[in-house]
């Protein structure tokens, strides 16, 4: 067992993980947030994606150890003084979910697109979030959501 | 108010707990005392096992429990769905397999543990001896003569066989003076839920009960199976579907995962959960289609069409799914007509057992299958006679009905305007500027194609004696219960289980719209067999089609009583009362109104009722609909193909859909663009392979190609409205259209594109290699 200590959405935690544990375990296992989902094995589906040190990442491809130190941010603290990220107000509005379960995943790779890429175009998004799958929306209102969320900030 | 409620876009009530990460989904679940089972699954195709041995496993680190065929004494899975007339051979189904394992991820061994990780690692000192068989995967081979038999009681691996004919098709092929023929594979796809499957379940010893979350489309129907394979009393059972994420068909079966979780549960005394890796899931969590058709069509030399005459076998796997049976037979064969005028069909169908993951319904379920091959042969009917695509579709259109019209298979479609669909489709893309762009491009040395694709599609499953008639074991109403609380908020609950459709939006918009109390004091409930009254879940497009005329004659229930108590209070007749908006009146006098509110006051105070009058304000309705919905629609599709590598691009793709009047357009829009986009799938991108052994090769989400953003084009939707005659609304149901029609209309276009280069037909789906081998032998092609 080691010790891993994860500044979490702002909150500093602890944990004892063995080396094998994955982020996305420690996240959601120990530290209860279970807005971030797994969907495959394979570092494919992205619906497990948070921001460690302000960029988006695959938790599923992070040993808990290697986030040691780091400051890692999932759905859960996204919003700030309860006022939703203009990437979750632009979900909902766009109706650029369905089931909801690859949307966190999704939510987060796209905090990072707009950051690197503020006032992206159409194909500038689908390139961005062609690592997350999603199987409900055909992607098109999801990219309506961070065209909307986008042109709000 | 209520016309604007119906009909508007307004956003997703469901989605403030999904963008914030406060949804639960079944794995999200955690309690005191959980442990955590995990299966060992075969690797082998077929084989016997000789000897099996867990005492290591039963000393590792942190496990409770194994268990192994032998101990497990749950009865055998269920199959559901009966094809009358189909010589059904039912083979017994173990949830763990005692001596024989017949697919690659068939469960072998179950080990319980404190934590997953300790579980898995278990797992590895599970010994096991097998004896491999010679795997059969194919299913025209797997009934053929020599073939390797999978069950002992199924001669010819043959699991049924089912014809559906209408017409003198003999008659039909003997007056033809054309006749075009097509070998089309179906190929076998993976639904690709994005939440895997997962069960928990938590036996209550002292009183004998048992709750299981589960991951389902339908928990009545899975708490009626539970008690089948369990023995545990329905009256003792809740089924509870959490948050569920996504399901596309692979969540309507009883998978031996649950039933497991629940075995061990007893067995403990402690609440056992179960979550499969999406390896698992793609091993053992039902696919979809697999079919191999043969299919000739008869015409005129003008295109008009004669008949269809097809072959068809379906693999379904080692063992059959709950409703297996019923898709490629009465949920495919019925639809052969399509949106034309066919006056002959006949169709054998063989349900073929073969050492593959059992397949089930997926999105669509059969009709994109039937979509296909008519959609298919008409273009072939059309190159073979040198006419446009379309004229052929035009020439054989049913024209339109407003009030039934029967096909050769004996259905009775509700209404359509075929014919007006396709024009608008034409009219939107102007189909001959689009056909000039398409010459000018090739003369240019481009590689462009256009598809288009008709379809109708039965939905609304759909009156339960024509359930029973098509042996479908169970019934097909669905329920509703409205209850107006003291202060005028509204709870519904229903029996059907949407699990991303967003009912819970649109129901409650259905119920403002009827008695005008605002679409915020309206919850709808689902998903909880405790709390909700019996209903047969969300699959073939019925949520809305069939509970939601629940739902509405529910809700006008409620609304005839308030006007009965609304006339009692303001001392009228109840013939002199009206009512506007949420407002009962006498007739003149809107300023001294009773709202729904007050009524609603009175009703649960009970203080003033008119003689024999109940208290409270509730109704509940099952309601059967007297036949399916059929929506409609016209596609089309352009694409174009890079000739050095044979990868195919969607330049374009048009949706026009019926499904009658819209709830609410922005979630039909993202019905379509969903459902299309799996059909694109299909058509450019996915197929689960096996090696010759039954090695899935295609094993994980690095294999199997789903569509990704990056691949598609933005979809233009539009719609027709044409209302079904028999739903109290006209609603007719759009889950599964886009899926049904887009198949069909990608492949018509790449075969355009390809029409040049000689190629007559190719194997789903399109990938760059197949396209460049097809391109480099032209005509020579081997095809399907």
């Amino acid at each position: 067992m080691s010790q891993v200590a994860i500044i979490v959405n702002g909150k500093a935690r602890k944990a004892d993980v063995e080396p094998r544990m994955l982020l996305v375990h420690v996240l959601r296992e120990q530290f209860n947030l279970t807005g971030t989902h797994l969907g495959c094995d394979t570092s494919q589906c992205g619906a497990c994606t948070v921001l460690v040190d302000g960029r988006s990442a695959k938790s599923c491809t992070i040993f808990a150890v290697q986030a040691d130190g780091s400051e890692v941010t999932t759905i859960e603290g996204l919003a700030t003084d309860g006022q939703l990220h203009p990437l979750q107000k632009g979900f909902w509005d766009a109706h650029g979910l369905q089931c909801g379960y690859c949307t966190p995943g999704m939510i987060m790779s796209a905090v990072t697109l707009l950051r690197d890429t503020p006032d992206p175009t159409e194909a500038q998004i689908r390139e961005g979030i062609a690592g997350n799958l999603c199987r409900c929306t055909g992607y098109q209102h999801i990219v309506d959501a961070i065209q909307l969320a986008a042109g709000r900030r | 108010m209520s016309s604007r409620i119906f009909g508007s876009g307004i956003r997703r009530r469901e989605d403030p707990r999904l963008i914030t990460g406060a949804a639960t989904y079944t794995d999200d679940l955690t309690m005191p005392g959980m442990l955590h089972a995990v299966m060992l699954r075969s690797p082998h195709a077929y084989a016997k096992i000789t000897r099996i041995d867990t005492s290591r496993a039963r000393q590792a680190p942190g496990v409770i429990a194994s268990y192994t065929g032998a101990d497990v004494n749950l009865n055998a899975m269920p199959c559901a769905w009966l094809p009358p007339n189909s010589s059904l051979k039912i083979a017994k189904y173990p949830t763990v397999a005692v001596d024989t394992v017949r697919y690659v991820g068939d469960i072998v061994a179950v080990v319980v543990a404190e934590t997953p990780e300790q579980g898995y690692d278990a797992l590895e000192l599970i010994d096991v001896e097998y004896r491999p068989l010679n795997a059969s995967l194919d299913p025209q081979k797997s009934c053929a003569p020599g073939a390797p038999q999978l069950h002992e009681d199924v001669p010819s691996n043959l699991a049924f066989q089912w014809t559906v004919s209408g017409g003198d098709v003999d008659a039909a092929f003997k007056n033809a003076d054309v006749v075009v023929k097509e070998r089309i594979v179906q190929q076998r796809l993976i639904p690709n839920a994005m939440e895997p499957r997962a069960a928990l379940a938590k036996w209550a010893g002292a009183s004998g009960e048992l709750t299981l979350w589960n991951t389902t489309q339908n928990p009545h129907i899975l708490r009626y199976l539970t008690s089948v394979v369990t023995g545990i009393a329905e009256d003792k059972l809740r089924v509870i579907a959490p948050e569920v994420g996504g399901g596309f068909g692979c969540k309507i079966p009883a998978y031996p995962g649950e039933f497991l979780a629940i075995f061990a549960s007893r067995k403990l005394n402690r609440p056992v959960k179960w979550t499969e890796t999406r390896s698992e899931n793609y091993q053992a969590t039902t696919h979809g289609r697999d079919h191999v058709q043969e299919v000739e069509l008869a015409a005129t030399k003008d295109g008009t069409i004669l008949g269809i005459r097809a072959r068809s076998w379906s693999a379904m796997g080692a063992y059959l799914s709950t409703a297996a049976p019923g898709i490629p037979t009465i949920l495919h064969g019925l639809m052969l007509s399509g949106v034309y005028n066919v006056p002959a069909i006949k169709e054998d169908v063989y349900g073929v057992y073969t050492n593959a993951t059992p397949v089930e319904a997926y999105r669509g379920a059969g009709r994109p299958e039937a979509t296909f091959i008519i959609e298919r042969m008409v273009d072939k009917l059309a190159a073979e006679l040198t006419m446009d695509p379309v004229a052929v579709r035009q020439k054989n259109l049913i024209p339109k009905f407003e009030n039934g019209h029967s096909v050769a298979t004996g259905l009775t479609y509700d209404s359509g305007d075929y014919p007006g669909i396709l024009k608008k489709l034409l009219d939107h893309v102007n189909y001959e500027a689009l056909r000039k762009e398409q010459a000018a491009a090739r003369t240019a040395g481009k590689i462009m194609g256009i598809g288009v694709g008709t379809y109708v599609e039965i939905c609304g499953l759909g009156p339960s004696q024509v359930a029973s008639a098509v042996g479908f074991q169970g019934g097909l109403w669905e329920s509703a219960i409205v209850r107006v609380h003291p202060t005028g908020k509204v709870n519904v609950f229903i029996g059907a289980s949407p699990h991303g459709q967003g009912e819970e939006t649109t129901f409650a918009q259905l119920v403002a719209a009827e008695i005008g109390v605002a679409v915020d004091d309206v919850k709808v409930v689902h998903g909880d067999t405790e709390t909700t009254p019996m209903g047969w879940g969300t699959y073939g497009s019925r949520t809305t089609a069939v509970g939601g005329a629940a739902l509405v004659l529910a809700t006008r229930k409620v609304k005839e009583k308030a006007k009965l108590l609304a006339a009692h209070l303001l001392e009228a007749a109840v013939e002199d009362m009206d009512y506007d908006d949420g407002k009962f009146f006498v007739k003149g006098s809107p300023d001294k109104a009773k709202t729904i509110q007050d009524i609603a006051l009175m009703a649960n105070l009970s203080w003033n009722m008119p003689p024999g009058m109940e208290g409270g304000l509730e109704a509940s309705m099952f309601y059967d609909p007297p036949n399916f919905t059929y929506p409609f629609g016209a596609h089309l599709a352009v694409v174009e193909i890079d000739g050095d590598t044979g990868d195919v691009t969607l330049k374009r793709y048009v949706a026009i859909d019926d499904c009658g009047p819209q709830i609410n357009p922005i979630i039909v829009e993202g019905q379509v663009h969903g459902g299309v986009v799996q059909g694109i799938g299909q058509a450019l991108w996915e197929e689960a392979v096996y090696d010759a052994n039954g090695q899935l090769v295609t094993g994980s989400m690095l294999d199997y190609a789903l569509p990704r953003a990056d691949r598609l084009p933005n979809i233009e939707v539009l719609s027709t409205v044409t209302p079904s005659p028999h739903h109290p609304l006209g609603l007719k149901g759009i889950g599964e259209a886009g899926t049904i029609a887009s198949t069909a209309t990608v492949y018509n276009a790449v075969m355009d594109a390809l029409a040049p280069m000689g190629v007559k037909t190719l194997r789903m789906p399109f990938t760059p290699e197949r396209v460049w081998r097809a391109i480099h032998a032209g005509g020579k092609s081997g095809g399907n």
